[in-house]
Order: structure tokens, then sequence, then C-alpha cells
């Protein structure tokens, strides 16, 4: 028992070098995290920008907080494919019958969510001071975003281990990834929510993808950020929890 | 000196489904013990419950000396687990499989032990392909490479020939005969009888939920009436004929 625990970090590594090699061999993958919201953030400032008054300078500097939410929201859906393979082929079986933590081959692959979307968001960052992202904020209100941003990730990777641990298809197991990108299509991620019609703009106001990037918003351009963060930071511990508990159930249920 | 396994009525159920209703049995260490029984008669579940994958409902089972139900840490150290379905990671290559369970089982020189491997198990030349370009047969012997990093003394083979053809098949025969010649005792599931009478140094088989008989080979032949010596003209299988013409029979 002892000397499982004291391998713990150890094979952990071991799960993080497997799942982050089977996301750089995945070409699909690359582009859906990095290469679509490269795209899109092009699109948006390139052509749809010059329409759209969001009362900030650069267009760029309003879109950027979004534009990395749907980089994370684009990555959950492999997370559920990824789970789901590894249970439906058996690897989750010949790691359980091994003398190495339980719960090890799982937070393997949320710390491969974590580590993959931190490369995915740094490309991305760089990508829009290119095309002219400036942001006066200091290293703390930086750490702060990073932090909210590791804080979502975590939300959307539990949300989607459950479908791929619990789905009996492929397809099933997918079924989060749609709702989840729609999410910060609908809310303040792109234009304010004060042009959109009625209903439409009382579930924009009231998502958590509004909340968490007017947060990062408001943290890189210097501003308060007022309670926007608590709302944002109840958002994801609240899902997280919820979420979390359901999927060590289905796991634990024939881990 | 003790037994590798020992099973004393093991019970276990789905729901309303009685899968195991007493099963009692004993795997003596170094020898080949065969498990036969139709599908669904219950013989992955007993894989499930002495590789600590699932928990008994009822019974006592014993691997290595170890309660599965109350040290299965230390039952994980001793086994190892070839499941149904080759349990290999197809995005990587059959080197970084070998690597990665060695690892993972904490050896120091996992390069060295996947090198080795992929020699023994005639892996060399594609150890650096990724494991989806595997032919069935090379995937079954990566996965059963993979049962072997670290060296466990006892292997489970879940129906290790289910859907190989007669070649891979004869393989992974033969290399289950180098194991046991070693000193690993293996224990073995199968629906198919000529694997068993092939293989096993004793046999047991399962149906409805028990062990109905047990024993070596030549003590199940004395259950039934003494052989009859009748004249026939001997035709060979298609399997025999197959084998010839591909030139592989010798290997056997």
């Amino acid at each position: 028992m002892e000397t499982i625990n004291n391998y713990f970090f150890n094979d952990m590594v071991v799960m993080l070098r497997r799942s982050m090699r089977h996301i750089f061999r995945s070409l699909d993958t690359i582009i859906t995290v990095t290469i679509m919201p490269i795209a899109m953030m092009l699109l948006f400032v390139y052509v749809l920008g010059g329409a759209i008054q969001t009362g900030t300078k650069n267009y760029v500097d309003y879109l950027l907080p979004g534009i990395l939410l749907i980089a994370i929201a684009n990555s959950a859906g492999y997370v559920s494919y990824r789970l789901f393979l590894d249970k439906q082929r058996g690897i989750f079986e010949r790691f359980n019958s091994m003398p190495i933590a339980r719960s090890a081959a799982l937070w393997g692959h949320v710390l491969t969510s974590l580590v993959s979307n931190a490369i995915s968001l740094m490309v991305i960052v760089l990508v829009a001071l290119l095309m002219g992202f400036r942001s006066p904020a200091g290293i703390l209100s930086w750490l702060a975003v990073a932090g909210i941003l590791a804080l979502f990730t975590l939300t959307l990777t539990w949300i989607a281990a459950v479908p791929g641990l619990s789905a009996k298809t492929v397809d099933g197991a997918g079924v989060i990834a749609y709702p989840i990108h729609f999410l910060p299509l609908i809310s303040s991620a792109f234009v304010p929510t004060k042009s959109m019609p009625g209903p439409v703009r009382a579930f924009a106001e009231h998502q958590p993808v509004t909340s968490i990037v007017e947060t990062i918003r408001a943290l890189l351009s210097n501003q308060p950020v007022g309670h926007e963060i608590w709302i944002a930071l109840a958002w994801c511990i609240g899902i997280i929890l919820v979420a979390y508990l359901f999927a060590m159930r289905v796991y634990k249920k024939w881990a | 000196m003790q037994n590798a396994i020992q099973v004393k009525g093991l019970q276990k159920s789905y729901k309303q489904l009685h899968v195991l209703k007493g099963v009692d049995l004993e795997v003596e260490r170094g020898s080949i013990f065969a498990l036969l029984g139709s599908n669904g008669s219950g013989k992955t579940t007993i894989v499930e419950i002495l590789t600590t994958l699932l928990k008994q409902d009822g019974g006592k089972a014993t691997v290595n000396g170890f309660d599965v139900a109350l040290k299965p840490d230390n039952v994980r150290q001793s086994i190892s687990l070839t499941g149904q379905f080759a349990a290999i990671d197809e995005i990587l290559t059959g080197r970084e499989n070998l690597v990665m369970i060695a690892r993972l089982r904490h050896l120091s020189n996992s390069s060295q032990v996947a090198n080795d491997l992929l020699q023994r198990f005639g892996l060399t030349d594609a150890a650096d392909r990724k494991a989806s370009t595997y032919s069935g047969g090379m995937r079954r012997r990566l996965d059963i490479a993979m049962s072997l990093v670290g060296g466990s003394p006892l292997i489970f083979l879940d129906e290790p020939t289910t859907g190989l053809d007669p070649e891979a098949r004869i393989e992974v025969w033969k290399m289950v005969k180098e194991l046991a010649a070693n000193g690993t005792t293996v224990f073995l599931t199968t629906q198919y009888l000529d694997e068993a009478e092939q293989l096993a140094d004793r046999i047991a088989i399962l149906h409805e939920g028990r062990i109905i008989v047990s024993g070596a080979l030549a003590e199940l032949k004395k259950l039934f009436p003494s052989a009859k010596i009748e004249y026939i003209e001997k035709q060979p299988t298609l399997e025999e004929i197959f084998l010839a013409i591909i030139g592989k029979k010798e290997k056997n």
C-alpha cells in the first residue's frame, strides 16, 4: 500500500506522457483545440470585427478571453473520447490489475487536459499578440487569469469525464461536446450581451461563460473585477464538485 | 507447497443473474490451469474477481497467498492480466507500450526490458511502428509481452486465442508453454477444447455457475467409458491442410 502511494506521482507522469503523445499524434485534436480557435480569432477580428461595437479600442482585446474559453471547450470532447477508448479497449482494466494507485489512470487524463490546454492557450495568446493584442495587466492579474482558465478546464474536464466513462458507444461519449461548444457562443465572448434580444440576453448573462469571460477581460484590461469573479468561481467549483462525484461513482463502479 | 490460487464457494450475481453459484478451484504453482466454459458461463467473472477488478458477493479467493478482497494491492503486485481483448495502446508504438508498462511497474531499466521482450516476441522489426498497424497475432503477442513485464509469477490469460487465425493461435500456445517451462503459473480461460487439451496440466469445466468437473486430462478421460477400438479413415482437418500449405506446421 505504502509503495503504491509513493509512486502516485511517478505513475501520473507516465499516464500524462502517454496521453500527451495521443494528442500530439492526432492532427484532428491539434486542429480542433488550437488551429480552429485561431482561425475564429482571425475571422472575427479581420472579417466581422469591424462591424462589432464593443467599446474597446482594439477588438482582439475584447475577443481573446472568449477565444481562450472556446479552445478549452473544444478540447472537452476529446477528454470524453480518450476516456471512452481506454475503458472500451481494456486499458483501464490492465492498469487496474497492476500495482498502481487506482485513481492514477483517471487523474492522468485530467492532468493531460490541463497541460495540453495550457500549451494551446499559450500558442493562441502568442498569435493574439501578433495580431495586436496588448494588455496592461501585471503578473498577478495574469496568474489570476491562468488560475481561472485552469479552473474552467477542470470544470469541463470533469463534465466530459462522466459520459466518457459511462457511455456505451463512441457517439454517446461525444454527446457532451456540442452543448459545451455552444456556451461560449451564447455569451458576451464575441459581442456585448446588451445587443441580444430579451430571452437570449437573460440566458447569456446568467450562464457561467459570461461571468468567466467578464472576469478575465477585466483582469487583462486592469479594470476592477467586481462580483463577477465570485460568480465565475462559484459556477466552476459547484460544477466540478457535482461532476467529480458523478465521474468517480461511475469510475469506481467498474474500477 | 501453497497453491497459487485457492478459491472456495465463490459467488457473484449481476442483479437477477446468478453467474457464480459457489465455485471451488485450486491452481498449483507452476502449472497451466485451463478454465473451460461456453460463452457467458462466467469465466471472465472469475478472472475479474481473481485479478481484483471485481468484488465477489460471497466465498473466499486467495491468490499467491493474499485474499483478493482484503489484500488487493498485494495481489496486484504478484499477478499480471491479459484480458479478453488485446489491451494495447494503439497510438503508441510497440516499444512505447512496453516501456510504459515497465515504468508503471517501477522497473529501473525499462528500455532494456522492452528491448528484451520485443526480441523474444519477434516484434523487433515492428517495434517503432504504431500498434494500430499490427496484425491480430502481433497485437496479441504485444499484449502478452506487456503482461510479462516485471516477471509476475502468475499470469491470467482470458481467452487468449479467441479471434486469432490458426497460425497466431499456435504462436500463443508456444508462448504459454514457454512461460510454464520457466516456472510461471498460467491461469487460462478458453472455449476451445483442443486448446485446453494442448496446454493445460489441469482442466476445470465451468457450467451453470459451478465447476462440474476438474482434474488432469487423463483423469477426465477416465470419467468416460473406456475407449472402444474402431477403425476409421483419418482425414486431415482443414486446419492441418491450411497449416501444411503455408508451411508453418514445423513451428509447433
